[in-house]
């Protein structure tokens, strides 16, 4: 039993969902009950479907127990056929049908409906959302894709777009135009957009481009074995990763690599000096898997960032990530819980976070800028404008998503110099942001405790607790915000190191001139 | 100016048959009456046993991570719970545990229980007997269901104030108690229109504080201001306390008769009635009066929800103007709803439970003007065209009684209001 308050993936029957809810003329009939529903509006309102996901809920209530829980799947499934006439379905059971063990692909099968019926086994008590998504398609590509004659022109299948995903929409249209550039054709992109009559001819395509391991890995690793087609190994995020996936692809498919960098822009934008003021900011990245990765990569080599921790939630690419964090020289952080996320934010103290919605709340609380680098998604992460992440666009739309959060260069040395000034002061936040400035508080002269009077008994710092006295944590207060965390760190860092159990002014001071760059 | 309780209309909807199906359903269990209820009750924790289907839903429902750390979570079950029980029983005292340790603030706990836990018969009623005498005085800890096999939406809330009954404290006291979590400020207003009226004592439930000295008993008379009540209803008459049945209080014909109802328990004469009622009487009516020129003459169907829809479709018909074509509701407890079907004139198809498919075909072959369903429904319905309020909204929002009937009616006619109001067609 584990306590959760937030959690970063859904059960393993969403990511079945999102499997079906991307695809054309399947349907998805899951023994669940009625609150299980809920799902719908994860796909109508936060990404603002159009139709209804194409799932079947059998509904069961506790009086249907040990009766006919069993009659009750075999009737939603043959009303959603009748209905709703799908080329293919997939059945499962939610978390609480698993315990009353209907088997609803045994029971699917008894039924003899015209029309493939491929079953779900997916352990609720043990995964979650990715993988659930990720064994879907692959049992549905195992049941339906069969060899078949290539295509004239060279082709790619984009595997890995679900329905809920991060940008996967608009990281579609960046890729195929990739492709395109390089004259090769999309074949099938899957399982969003798909049928299941597409599935049946992924065969055609000469590589399979994996653009979100997360949710196509297995079926990937399953169509180089039994279709012969090979995969992509390179996600292509980030300017770096887009020039290596375009050598990787021609490689493959054995053309010349051609990119067409005109509307490239990160790369200047970067150069230029108002960037400067991005140099070593201390980053914290957080997500799933493959974006964090391409995060980080970005972060250090195409931004000027410093890397200072890194992690996922999703355990299925622990080992990926831990490799990375490794050639970064920091912590990697594997865990699905939000509290422990947090403890790790609030003890690096970054200067802003790479991370998802839920770090996006962390930073709101702990006044750390953050910009959202990967699912778990929120209505803001539909744009209406387009969007991706991956290839050329990506990379610009990546720059001014990362730099929004942050008080833009200029603004940071105004209020540096301004830092005194009763409204151009550090709470008044980021000009270009909403909100109402507050107006600083006066400072109250003769109440002020005295200097030597310890103010306050930081984070455990390893060797003890450090005392910052009631000077320096005043002088610190003048130091601006956007630094402050860094300051505050190093200082108790530095004061550790050296024994020093109190902070005074002096120590701030001595720990400034230690860390000077 | 002195409007009676209205008597029953022999055109009402009391006894019209009501038409049930099965199937699919598209509402919320029990558990999401969690992301009020623990708002509401400022000291209580929300505990639910299950699994992370329902950590998720609690996470969707509440519009994804609001507060830092919510008075509520999930001990999601794992393989190994599932192996042995006696081991569940061990593993939840270490999650309450740890829970309270952590949060000292908290004075009363609520083990929920959930469709996993419920299947695997996992007694959560044992279990919090024995959590209560581990962690007693400080703590009081109570179980309710909000599954999905159990429990639709509202329900939730009712079991959860069911739960608390029976562990009151008997009283001989003349009282009124009001049944239902409200906004504070939607309460403050009826309270503050009966105190004027000389009604009291008056005591409610939820109370806010666990501590708060609320007792039951004979001489208690109880007014219900949510139509989903029907086990807490049960549970008060069991402890001796007598039910103020009358309409809900929703727009201000519902307002008037049920204050009237509780009026008339305590004997308070008419003028004293109006004096009382007459300036928010008066702004009510304004008020939905703007809204019904938008509402009136238009026809409005409602998919099971809440369990409000009966109340709420004899405010839109008699206030706003507007027909019924259908009201489905997930549950018709005829004893808490019966003095609003009266007053609902016969006309509309009376529904309970719900087939989703069945009865979106009817909905399209209606094609009402107005559309009350769930978040999963909404989006689809308005890409065929269709206008829709999302009923959820209806659950969240202040809309009892005089001050808001306004902006309950305003709630139905926005949608209207901005279908009108778009224009994203070339002008040609
Ligand atoms: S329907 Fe049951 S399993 Fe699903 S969220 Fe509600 S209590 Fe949990």
């Amino acid at each position: 039993m584990k306590l959760t308050v937030w959690t970063y993936e859904g059960p393993p029957h969403v990511g079945a969902m999102r499997v079906a809810t991307g695809m054309k003329g399947l349907h998805y009939v899951l023994h669940a009950p009625q609150g299980d529903t809920y799902a719908d509006l994860l796909f109508t309102m936060i990404e603002r479907r159009n139709h209804r996901p194409p799932v079947t809920f059998t509904t069961f209530q506790a009086r249907d127990l040990g009766s006919d829980t069993a009659d009750l799947f075999k009737q939603a499934a043959q009303d959603a056929y009748d209905r709703f006439k799908p080329e293919a379905i997939i059945v499962g059971a939610s978390c609480t049908a698993e315990l009353i063990q209907d088997d609803p692909g045994g029971l699917a099968e008894t039924m003899g409906l015209p029309v493939p019926t491929i079953a779900l086994e997916l352990p609720s008590y043990q995964r979650k959302e990715n993988f659930g998504a990720d064994e879907t398609f692959f049992q549905i590509v195992r049941h339906l894709a069969k060899p078949v004659e290539k295509t004239a022109q060279v082709s790619a299948n984009l595997i890995g777009p679900t329905a809920l995903g991060f940008r996967h929409r608009d990281d579609i249209d960046e890729v195929t135009a990739l492709l395109s550039d390089m004259g090769i054709s999309v074949n099938v992109v899957a399982p969003m957009t798909s049928s299941p009559s597409d599935i049946a001819r992924l065969g055609a395509a000469h590589l399979n481009v994996l653009m979100y391991p997360e949710t196509a890995e297995t079926a990937a690793r399953w169509m180089e074995r039994e279709l012969g087609i090979p995969f992509t190994k390179v996600v292509p995020i980030g300017v770096g990763a887009t020039r290596d996936f375009v050598a990787e692809v021609a490689a493959l498919a054995n053309v010349e690599p051609y990119l067409d960098d005109s509307r490239l822009r990160l790369p200047w934008y970067s150069r230029s000096v108002d960037s400067t003021y991005l140099t070593g900011k201390r980053v914290f990245v957080f997500g799933d898997g493959t974006h964090v990765k391409a995060a980080a990569r970005i972060a250090r080599d195409e931004m000027g960032f410093e890397v200072v921790g890194l992690g996922c939630y999703n355990r299925e690419q622990a080992r990926e990530i831990r490799a990375v964090a490794k050639e970064f020289g920091v912590e990697p952080l594997i865990t699905d819980d939000y509290l422990e996320v947090e403890r790790t934010i609030e003890a690096l103290a970054p200067e802003m976070i790479l991370g998802t919605q839920m770090e996006r709340h962390i930073g709101k609380r702990l006044g750390i800028p953050c910009a959202v680098i990967s699912a778990p998604v929120h209505v803001q992460d539909f744009p209406a404008r387009y969007s991706p992440q991956m290839g050329i666009e990506g990379a610009n739309v990546i720059f001014d998503t990362w730099v929004h959060p942050l008080v833009m260069g200029l603004e940071e040395h105004l209020l540096t110099m301004f830092r005194e000034d009763f409204e151009f002061h550090d709470d008044a936040g980021a000009s270009h942001h909403g909100g109402k400035a507050l107006l600083r508080a006066e400072e109250e002269g003769s109440s002020a405790p005295d200097a030597s009077e310890p103010v306050a008994t930081m984070a455990p710092v390893p060797g003890g607790e450090v005392i910052w006295l009631a000077d320096a944590e005043r002088e610190l207060k003048k130091i601006p915000f956007f630094v402050r965390g860094k300051a505050r760190r190093n200082t108790e860092t530095y004061a550790a190191s050296r024994g020093v159990m109190q902070i005074s002014v002096d120590t701030l001071y001595e720990a400034k001139a230690h860390y000077a760059r | 100016m002195t409007d009676q309780t209205p008597v029953r209309a022999s055109t009402g909807c009391r006894d019209t048959p009501v038409l049930k199906q099965r199937g699919q359903r598209e509402v919320f269990c029990g558990l999401t009456g969690i992301i009020w209820l623990h708002r509401k009750m400022q000291d209580a924790f929300f505990l639910v046993v299950g699994s992370r289907t329902c950590a998720h839903l609690l996470q969707s429902a509440a519009g994804v991570m609001i507060f830092a750390e919510p008075r509520f979570g999930t001990a999601i079950l794992e393989e190994t719970d599932l192996a042995g029980l006696a081991d569940a029983q061990t593993e939840l005292d270490r999650v309450v545990g740890e829970l309270l340790s952590r949060r000292p603030d908290i004075r009363q706990l609520f083990l929920v229980g959930s469709c996993p836990s419920e299947v695997i018969k996992l007694d959560l009623q044992l279990a919090a007997e024995r959590l209560t005498e581990q962690h007693a005085p400080h703590v009081r800890v109570l179980n309710f269901s909000g599954s999905g096999i159990e429990t639709t939406f509202t329900q939730g809330e009712d079991a959860c104030l069911a739960s608390m009954v029976p562990v009151l404290p008997k009283t001989d006291a003349r009282q009124l108690l009001l049944v239902g979590a409200l906004p504070d400020v939607v309460e403050e207003q009826a309270v503050s229109l009966l105190e004027q009226m000389g009604v009291g004592p008056i005591r409610v439930l939820p109370a806010p504080r666990a501590d708060s000295d609320l007792g039951l008993g004979e001489n208690t008379v109880f007014a219900l201001t949510q139509p989903f009540l029907g086990d807490t209803h049960a549970a008060l008459e069991r402890r001796g306390a007598r039910h103020i049945a009358a309409p809900f209080p929703f727009g201000e014909e519902g307002t008037t008769a049920w204050l009237r109802a509780v009026a008339d328990e305590f004997g308070v004469d008419d003028a004293t009635f109006d004096r009382v009622t007459e300036a928010p009487r008066a702004r009510a009516r304004k008020a939905v009066a703007q809204a019904a020129q938008t509402l009136s003459g238009k026809s409005v169907f409602f998919f099971p929800d809440s369990q409000l829809e009966i109340p709420l479709a004899r405010f839109l018909t008699r206030e706003c103007g507007m027909t019924a074509i259908e009201v489905g509701a997930p549950f018709i407890h005829k004893a808490l709803v019966g003095p609003d079907l009266d007053l609902l004139e016969q006309g509309p198809v009376i529904s309970e439970g719900q087939d989703v498919d069945l009865q979106l075909d009817r909905c399209r072959a209606a094609r009402p003007d107005l559309t009350v369903c769930g978040l999963g429904l909404a989006n689809p319905l308005e890409a065929e065209g269709m206008a829709t309020k999302w009923a959820i909204e209806l659950v969240f929002t202040p809309v009892h009684f005089y001050e808001q009937a306004g902006d309950l009616a305003g709630l139905f006619s926005r949608p209207l209001r901005r279908a009108g109001l778009l224009k994203v067609e070339a002008a040609e």
